[in-house]
């Protein structure tokens, strides 16, 4: 087992000497860095998935969740915004919701004052839309005042240390899982998966839309980095290139330096009792609650913590790449890739999902120059022959890289249903 | 020759094996009853002869070939039937397309096999155009029965077709067994209701560990001190 | 009645266009489901596949110089469904009967058509691109106007050639498919497996054949349910991955397993989704001359804006599974 593990991270190893010879220094240690945010998020999924069994489907929202979070953190301050009448109207908006939320807790207890039953459910239905209408009707104008040049445009960043921003979409993502796992969690595994993915396309339309906080889709950039950026070191009399690349190795070691902190901490949980606890309940749901364990309140636990993961993931990728771009967000990048990572890896082993988010990745930004690659030699051959080349060859790769995702999915799931590096099966008792 | 022979069956769901050499014959005018503890391996057997579970040493004849390992859509045409014991009627469906199910490898006119079954059981006829779930457990029964009827089966097998029945639904359905026995269908069934329903087999079995202990008329065994004692509750 | 009107064409033409479409394909998940227990994602795919079949069909009568007198879309949907239907069975055998042979739970069966969805996409993308089509380049697309001027009306009633086509082929097919799953052998055979597979094991249905009836007629209503949402809109590659989720909250809400239900369901969330949208201020509009200054109504007042019109679906499907996770109707439990 150990010496399969040895050999496959050996390979992927040679697999990363290899890409970074052919593709170049820059463009690989971009993609290093980007693989250590997917491996916490991987890690994040193996939680809930391997450790739990929670089918979370959601993940992109969780991602977005972390960049926006990061963004209103580390962004420099508008001091637009803060001189208007922004805040006050934003103030109102948030009495307004105060409001809203006390009226529907109201209507829920209304049988304190004899109202039950139907009755009671049409007071909830009203107060929900009267607490809607409110809320509403207070936050309209004051986005439309914060989009408009008087506002300032949005609200700007709180200018902190981005990885103050990074523990800030944990804790926003942590919010967020908590509030969905209480609704969705006692829902079966496909009713679950569905649910989640409804959550993170209404929370995918909110940040899209919430321009005023967000900026939604006219984008957040440059985000600054923890660590110096490029130009900061070549300010220092580096040549260009080798800025580039020793400020990416200090984002890299960073990223890393998170990712092994978070690694350990799981190993460690997962060997003790409550490890044991969450593989009781995963393989046998029945038999752990008819054992008095709290299996709703334990899968909540699990839920919330890997999503944590998918926070800081989703921040650190956003703080990366410097941008925040809600229009980028697609189901298939940020909630199917991942899970192909697992999947592919070995759910419920954490070096497993660590080596398949590193090894998809790879393959995931490998697939385009490699099927232009062999685009360009078919081509090249059809015109020998007379049959004229393949046109749109730019365009036909990139999206090469969705059917490769697809092939990997389908042959893992047939020839190697537990992953590369599968759980490790403890006999207990 | 038997209707339907059981040499030597040994089988199980893949771990190790539940059947550990079963021997069973019937003849068509036949009511067998198999009785015995709790995991002796009697529902199994059932299961075993319509290919649910897997059978790997011995041989089942029915009909002059050996059936071991056939699947129930190859063994309906040839005439074998099965009641499960439970959920073993479609709830959603009407008293009508339930027994059309039971008809479904059937390619010729079955409007008579559904008056005969309508005949032995005039209530399903009352309420043939309601949901199956809406009836009552007795009622389900019947259905179940009729279902199983429809294919015209030369042996109709039932698992435990008394369990969660009121006493009085109990003899009715023994003795609608036996009226379905007399119009030319051999019967092999299971029943924790031991002694009533040995009272009126033709052919008993008391299994124990997946293996015939005794094998007897009913009111011989019945009668033999041993099996009371032993199977029988004294 | 020029109030009344405008809310016929924006709510209730539109709403019924959007709720055939969502039901014709959420039949197709909830037979699946029935039959098989597994939510079948890759839908979508049967969808966006069926409508680029049908639009090369389309192409290629064009190219024959075949001039139809209703669109070209629905004169080769027939085909196109026969071929979505073969599509279908070759998935069902490429992907999932592997799987389910070596005893897959249903959650392996959803990723796997995760799997299928993805390849599909791709393939789609690689030979099309990402760019759209339209089924109308070489005829036109009829819009009907009419007048309603003699019952006080200054707006005309809009419906388009194809919108009207779509939803009579969809009342047809809904009562094609009732007929089908009540009166015929296999069709109540269907019904038998999705009920209790095990009795339908063992009342002698053949099982393997209903499994493949259930990706013919899923196959071909997906077909048609693409095909219809391309002539409506446009062809794209991500057509109809991007309203899956509203598929199956529309199955979700009518109950899982249940095809009377995922038609209302349907039905139900394209109605709620055009109506959360719908600008009352168009129909209001009267009122402001009785009302006081301070109370006009303002230039848009509708329940949801217009970008979060997808949302509604979600929203509807998470109040659904909270307040009764069977659905509507009563779904299968398993």
């Amino acid at each position: 087992m150990i010496q399969r593990s040895l050999t496959l991270f050996g390979g992927l190893f040679v697999l990363i000497l290899l890409v970074g010879w052919v593709m170049g220094l820059p463009f690989t240690s971009s993609r290093l860095v980007e693989a250590a945010a997917y491996a916490l998020i991987a890690l994040g999924l193996n939680i809930q998935w391997g450790y739990g069994g929670l089918f979370n489907f959601g993940i992109m929202g969780f991602l977005m969740v972390g960049g926006a979070a990061v963004t209103f953190i580390s962004a420099p301050v508008n001091p637009v915004f803060w001189g208007s009448d922004g805040p006050a109207l934003l103030g109102r908006a948030l009495l307004a919701f105060a409001g809203g939320a006390l009226l529907v807790y109201g209507a829920r207890k209304a049988d304190r004052i004899g109202i039950t039953g139907k009755w009671k459910t049409v007071l909830t239905v009203i107060a929900w839309f009267g607490a809607y209408v409110l809320y509403r009707s207070q936050l309209d104008p004051a986005a439309a005042y914060i989009e408009s040049s008087a506002g300032g445009g949005w609200i700007g960043g709180l200018g902190g240390h981005p990885v103050l921003g990074w523990a800030f979409g944990g804790l926003l993502a942590a919010g967020i899982a908590f509030i969905v796992g209480k609704i969705c969690l006692g829902l079966r595994t496909d009713y679950l998966a569905i649910a989640t993915i409804g959550i993170s396309e209404i929370l995918r339309a909110l940040i899209k839309n919430m321009d005023w906080l967000t900026r939604g889709t006219l984008t957040v950039s440059p985000i600054p980095w923890p660590t110096p950026l490029p130009q900061d070191l070549a300010g220092g009399g580096m040549d260009n290139l080798s800025a580039l690349v020793a400020a990416r190795a200090g984002f890299l070691v960073l990223a890393l330096v998170v990712l092994g902190g978070v690694l350990w901490l799981i190993a460690r949980a997962y060997a003790g009792p409550w490890g044991r606890m969450m593989r009781s309940i995963r393989d046998n749901h029945i038999a752990a609650s008819s054992m008095g364990k709290n299996v709703t309140s334990r899968q909540l636990e699990i839920f919330v913590f890997g999503s944590v993961l998918m926070g800081i993931g989703g921040a650190m990728l956003v703080s990366f790449v410097q941008i925040f771009d809600p229009s980028s967000y697609q189901p298939i990048n940020h909630t199917f890739l991942i899970w192909v990572m697992v999947i592919v890896g070995g759910a419920g082993n954490n070096w497993g999902a660590l080596f398949g988010a590193v090894l998809i990745w790879l393959i995931w930004v490998i697939s385009e120059p490699l099927s232009k690659a062999v685009f360009d030699l078919v081509s090249m051959w059809s015109t020998n022959f007379g049959w004229g080349a393949i046109p749109e060859i730019e365009a036909r790769s990139a999206q090469m890289r969705v059917f490769v995702l697809g092939l990997v999915i389908t042959i893992a799931l047939r020839f190697a249903p537990r992953g590369l590096i599968p759980e490790v099966v403890k006999r207990e008792g | 020759m038997p209707l339907i022979e059981l040499k030597h069956v040994v089988g199980g769901y893949g771990g190790a094996p539940i059947l550990n050499g079963v021997n069973i014959a019937i003849e068509k005018s036949d009511i067998g009853v198999i009785v015995g503890p709790n995991g002796a391996g009697k529902s199994t057997t059932l299961k075993a002869i319509f290919g649910l579970l897997k059978v790997t040493g011995g041989t089942i004849d029915f009909g002059g070939e050996n059936i071991a390992n056939s699947l129930p859509d190859k063994l309906v045409p040839k005439g074998l039937s099965f009641v499960p014991q439970e959920k073993n009627v479609f709830t959603s469906m009407s008293v009508e397309e339930n027994l059309e199910m039971g008809a479904f490898t059937r390619r010729d006119d079955f409007s008579r096999t559904m008056q005969w079954v309508y005949g032995m059981f005039p209530v399903l006829a009352e309420k043939r155009r309601q949901p199956a779930g809406e009836l009552s457990g007795g009622q389900r029964q019947m259905v179940a029965m009729g279902r199983a009827l429809m294919s015209k089966p030369s042996l109709l097998m039932l698992d435990e077709p008394s369990a969660g029945l009121s006493p009085r639904y109990v003899i009715e359905i023994f003795e609608t067994i036996q009226r379905v026995n007399k119009e030319g269908v051999g019967i092999l069934m299971v029943e924790q209701n031991a002694r009533q329903a040995l009272a009126f087999a033709s052919k008993g079995f008391v299994l124990a560990g997946g293996q015939n202990r005794f094998t007897g008329t009913g009111p011989e065994l019945i009668a033999d001190p041993e099996v009371a004692k032993s199977f029988l509750g004294g | 009645m020029t109030e009344l009107v405008f809310f016929t064409n924006q709510v209730i033409i539109s709403g019924l266009v959007l709720g055939c479409i969502y039901a014709l394909g959420a039949v197709g998940i909830t037979l699946i489901f029935g039959i098989l227990r597994f939510a079948h994602f890759a839908h979508s795919e049967l969808m966006t596949g069926g409508a680029f079949i049908a639009f090369l069909l389309a192409s290629a009568f064009a190219a024959w110089g075949i001039v139809t007198p209703v669109p070209t879309g629905f004169v080769v949907l027939p085909i196109a469904m026969v071929l979505a239907a073969i599509l279908a069975l070759g998935i069902d055998k490429g992907f999932y009967a592997p799987l389910r042979k070596r005893g897959a739970k249903p959650v392996t069966l959803l990723i796997a058509s995760i799997g299928v969805t993805l390849m599909v996409q791709g393939l789609i993308r690689l030979f099309f691109g990402a760019g759209s089509y339209s089924f109308f380049q070489n005829e036109p697309k009829d819009v009907f106007r009419i007048d309603l001027s003699a019952i006080g009306s200054t707006r005309p009633l809009v419906i388009t050639e194809p919108q009207v086509f779509m939803i009579v082929v969809t009342f047809v097919s809904v009562l094609a498919l009732h007929l089908f799953l009540t009166r015929s052998r296999l069709g109540k055979a269907m019904r038998a497996m999705a009920d209790n597979a095990d009795l339908a094991q063992v009342s002698g249905i053949n099982t393997a054949l209903v499994v493949r009836v259930t990706w013919i007629v899923a196959g071909a209503l997906a077909c048609m349910a693409g095909t219809m949402l391309a002539l409506d809109v446009t062809l794209k590659p991500d057509l109809a991955f991007n309203i899956i989720i509203p598929i199956f909250a529309a199955a979700i809400v009518g109950g899982l397993g249940q095809a009377y239900g995922a038609i209302a369901g349907g039905l139900l969330i394209g109605f709620a989704e055009s109506l959360a949208v719908f600008n009352w201020t168009m129909v209001l509009r009267p009122l402001n001359a009785v009302l006081p200054e301070w109370m006009q109504l303002p230039a848009t007042l509708a329940l949801v804006p217009t970008e979060y019109k997808l949302t509604v679906a979600f929203v509807i499907l998470v109040v659904v599974l909270l307040v009764r996770p069977t659905g509507i109707f009563k779904g299968a439990s398993s």
